[in-house]
């Protein structure tokens, strides 16, 4: 039980490759589950899980809660307007009180960094980190990690680079401690203004140049730009982005090999990224949400106290860490 | 007031390089005599102090004590209770409390609420400018008269040359210093620690070593330029030494102080997001500490400030970008820099005692720093032999705010005087 997992899921800096591991293993029988026409198994049957989302999100928040519905747990979601959050409770006083309704898993959304890990050092609840400020986002890493082992039957020894801000990229940083841990090279590439000062001694390649990025990589993870960063002055303007550092099709007819395209979404068609390479055969976008919904399942299970061995088995109907019924 | 003899200690007292085993008698308020066994006149209460240290009393140029506006948190009174504790005889309180000591007034209303509550001194510093808006001028000559040693804006650095330039070349008439918070405002706007490694993985926003560096080079230059006293506050990063360096070098009338927390600490202790280590400026990097530790040993900084800024526990119980800038220090200052700096040998006793004592006295013209006969009787006495755990429930001061809880320190203030006024006495029940 050396790769169990603690009692929260707060970034992918703190676990070991076998935690990993375990978590990517354990999503690969609960992919089948969303193939099925009914869509459910009781393996969290009973549990208590509050989504708490303190910034807007659709696609995490839905990924999320289709995890927990098709492990048939009871939710709430909690959002940040019109909630108490809104009427100026403070992070710790709402989670005292969602503890005091005896809930047995927070997910939790939030701008600030470390507001998961403030969080799972007060409560006794499971704790999920959904994405927390600049800091991680580690079930997008996970299943980042996933579509890519499904890609290329292997992590070790695959380059992957990012491409874009990865200064104000939970996804990068998730991705990066992610991707070193199982064995992968990671370059990042974006304009200096956009990337952290002395990220090379996270252990990354930095390229100035999207088309040597391309030269170098098998995959390529591009991050979403957000249109506020123009205004805070870290770039000119959204069309010289696109022309410096948009991945092209044009750019990516030069690479020796063809190369796998991810994104965390949602997408700046013609921002960030070429349409035509979206859209792309080489393109796994729509991959990567399928296996969130696998991974986010397998990351709740895991939490709840289910055995990986039997994952297999409560898909067919029993609760997490005991005997199959 | 009954006379005191303080028996058999060893006398430090940098003012005269004395360090030697000697009495000390404390009569009407002041030293009366300084020697090796002073007979006991009638009525002397006498304190057998061998083994520990008798030194003047110690001074911070830097301290918040909330009052007025944020008396839940600290008060002059319990500040100056805090200092005592401490071991220091004299504290100057900066002026962005609410509303700004920006006027003689204000000025007044904490010298009289410090002599009203009677611990250590309160030095007040006023505002540079009216509501530390960083536009006109404030009354300096008018919160000089009521008391004020020095001002500063403190809390919200000077981001206008045309001002810091204008309240050198006027502070120089009432022979005061401008102590500024070296801090460009745009590029550290919205950081919450140091730009560096661990902000990068931490994923928090850096405040960059320029950010400070570019406002030390300009304040240097203006004191150049007018003449005037510019004292650079908490001096975090060895790009400020180098600059402070070269400018002692020719000449200009520059004092710096740096903090026990950025003479011991880096950004590594914010990791876990520990609130208790967001601090500005903020906790930088090993090769700061050595630089801030070798420029305090050869006098480019001249003395330790605590910067005591006091916070409300829940407000520290926050994700680290909501949690407020600033920790507690006036009773744990001396012991760190006794445990870091003279166990560590990077000063030794005399020298620590000087900057704390005697040359931050100095710098803001105070009383006190001195065992002369004749001086007022701020003293205190040290023990060196006995080590602590810092717990900040045991503090004095109403705020628990401390990055150094938990840690074992060696040295402490056992007793305070103030006037000849015992204001902290460990051995006895609090006064």
């Amino acid at each position: 039980m050396t790769a169990a997992l603690d009692k929260d899921l707060v970034g992918l800096a703190p676990l070991s490759a076998e935690q990993i591991r375990l978590i990517l293993d354990t999503a690969e029988p609960f992919k089948e589950v969303s193939e099925r026409p009914i869509k459910k198994v009781p393996a969290l049957r009973g549990k208590t899980i509050v989504n708490l989302f303190f910034e807007a999100s659709t696609r995490t928040r839905i990924s999320f809660e289709f995890a927990e519905k098709r492990l048939s747990a009871d939710t709430v979601n909690v959002a940040a307007s019109g909630s108490a959050v809104q009427k100026g409770e403070t992070l710790v006083d709402t989670a005292r009180n969602l503890e005091a309704m005896r809930i047995d898993m927070v997910v939790i959304r939030h701008p600030s960094s470390g507001a998961a890990e403030f969080l799972g050092r007060r409560i006794r609840s499971n704790v999920v980190n959904a994405g927390d400020g600049k800091h991680e986002h580690p079930t997008q890493a996970l299943l980042d990690l996933l579509t890519l082992r499904d890609k290329f039957g292997r992590i070790e020894g695959l380059k992957v680079c990012l491409v874009g801000d990865v200064l104000h990229s939970r996804v990068a940083r998730s991705d990066i401690w992610g991707l070193l841990k199982l064995g992968a090279q990671v370059a990042v590439c974006g304009p200096r203004t956009l990337l952290p000062r002395r990220i090379e001694e996270l252990g990354v390649t930095v390229f100035e140049h999207v088309a040597d990025a391309i030269q170098w990589a098998d995959a390529l993870n591009v991050l979403r730009l957000q249109l506020e960063r123009m205004e805070a002055g870290f770039i000119p303007s959204v069309r010289e982005y696109y022309r410096v550092f948009g991945v092209t099709a044009e750019r990516l007819e030069k690479a020796p090999r063809p190369l796998t395209i991810m994104h965390p979404g949602p997408m700046n068609r013609g921002v960030e990224i070429d349409s035509r390479v979206a859209d792309g055969p080489h393109s796994v976008i729509l991959d990567q949400v399928t296996n969130g919904v696998a991974v986010r399942m397998a990351v709740l299970y895991l939490l709840a106290g289910g055995k990986p061995e039997l994952a297999d088995a409560a898909k067919r109907g029993g609760g997490p860490g005991g005997p199959p019924d | 007031m009954q006379p005191l003899l303080l028996k058999g200690g060893r006398v430090i007292d940098p003012s005269r390089s004395f360090d030697q085993t000697a009495d000390v008698l404390v009569q009407d308020g002041k030293i009366a005599a300084v020697g090796p066994t002073l007979g006991t006149p009638d009525g002397v209460e006498v304190r057998d102090v061998r083994g520990a240290i008798v030194a003047p009393g110690l001074v911070d140029l830097h301290v918040h004590l909330r009052e007025p506006g944020n008396e839940d948190v600290e008060t002059v009174a319990s500040g100056a209770r805090a200092a005592a504790a401490g071991g220091f005889t004299a504290v100057c309180a900066m002026p962005n409390t609410d509303p700004v000591t920006d006027n003689q007034a204000a000025v007044g209303f904490i010298v009289r609420q410090s002599l009203r509550a009677g611990w250590a001194r309160v030095h007040p510093i006023g505002a540079i400018s009216v509501g530390q808006q960083g536009g006109q001028l404030a009354e300096l000559g008018e919160m000089v008269g009521a008391g004020a040693v020095a001002v500063s804006d403190d809390g919200r650095p000077v981001a206008s040359s045309h001002l810091m330039r204008t309240a050198l070349e006027y502070a120089r008439t009432f022979d005061i210093p401008v102590a500024d918070h070296c801090e460009e405002p745009t590029l550290a706007s919205g950081g919450v620690m140091h730009e560096g490694l661990v902000a990068a993985r931490l994923g928090l926003k850096g405040i960059p070593a320029a950010a400070e560096e570019i406002m030390v080079a300009r304040d240097l230059l203006l004191a150049e330029l007018t003449g005037g006293h510019v004292h650079l506050c908490h001096m975090s990063t060895r790009g400020s030494v180098e600059l402070i360096r070269r400018a002692k070098e020719r000449g200009v009338r520059v004092t710096a102080e740096v903090t026990p927390h950025h003479l011991t600490l880096t950004d590594r202790a914010c990791e876990g997001y520990d609130t208790h280590a967001k601090m500005n400026p903020p906790l930088r990097e090993d090769a700061d500490v050595a630089a801030l530790r070798s420029a305090l040993q050869e006098g480019v900084i001249d003395c330790i400030a605590s910067d005591h800024a006091p916070h409300a526990y829940d407000a520290k119980e926050a994700a680290f970008d909501d949690a407020p800038f600033g920790v507690v220090g006036l009773e744990t200052a001396f012991g760190v820099a006794h445990t870091e700096l003279v166990q560590g040998d990077v000063l030794t006793l005399p020298e620590l005692v000087a900057r704390m004592s005697t040359i931050p006295a100095r710098a803001f013209h105070l009383p006190g720093g001195t065992l002369q006969p004749g001086a007022a009787a701020d003293i205190v006495v040290l023990d060196l032999a006995t080590s602590w755990t810092v717990d900040p429930a045991r503090f004095h001061s109403k705020s628990r705010n401390s990055p150094f809880a938990g840690r074992r320190l060696c040295g402490r203030a056992t007793l305070t005087l103030v006037g000849g006024k015992v204001v902290h006495d460990a051995g006895a029940a609090t006064p």
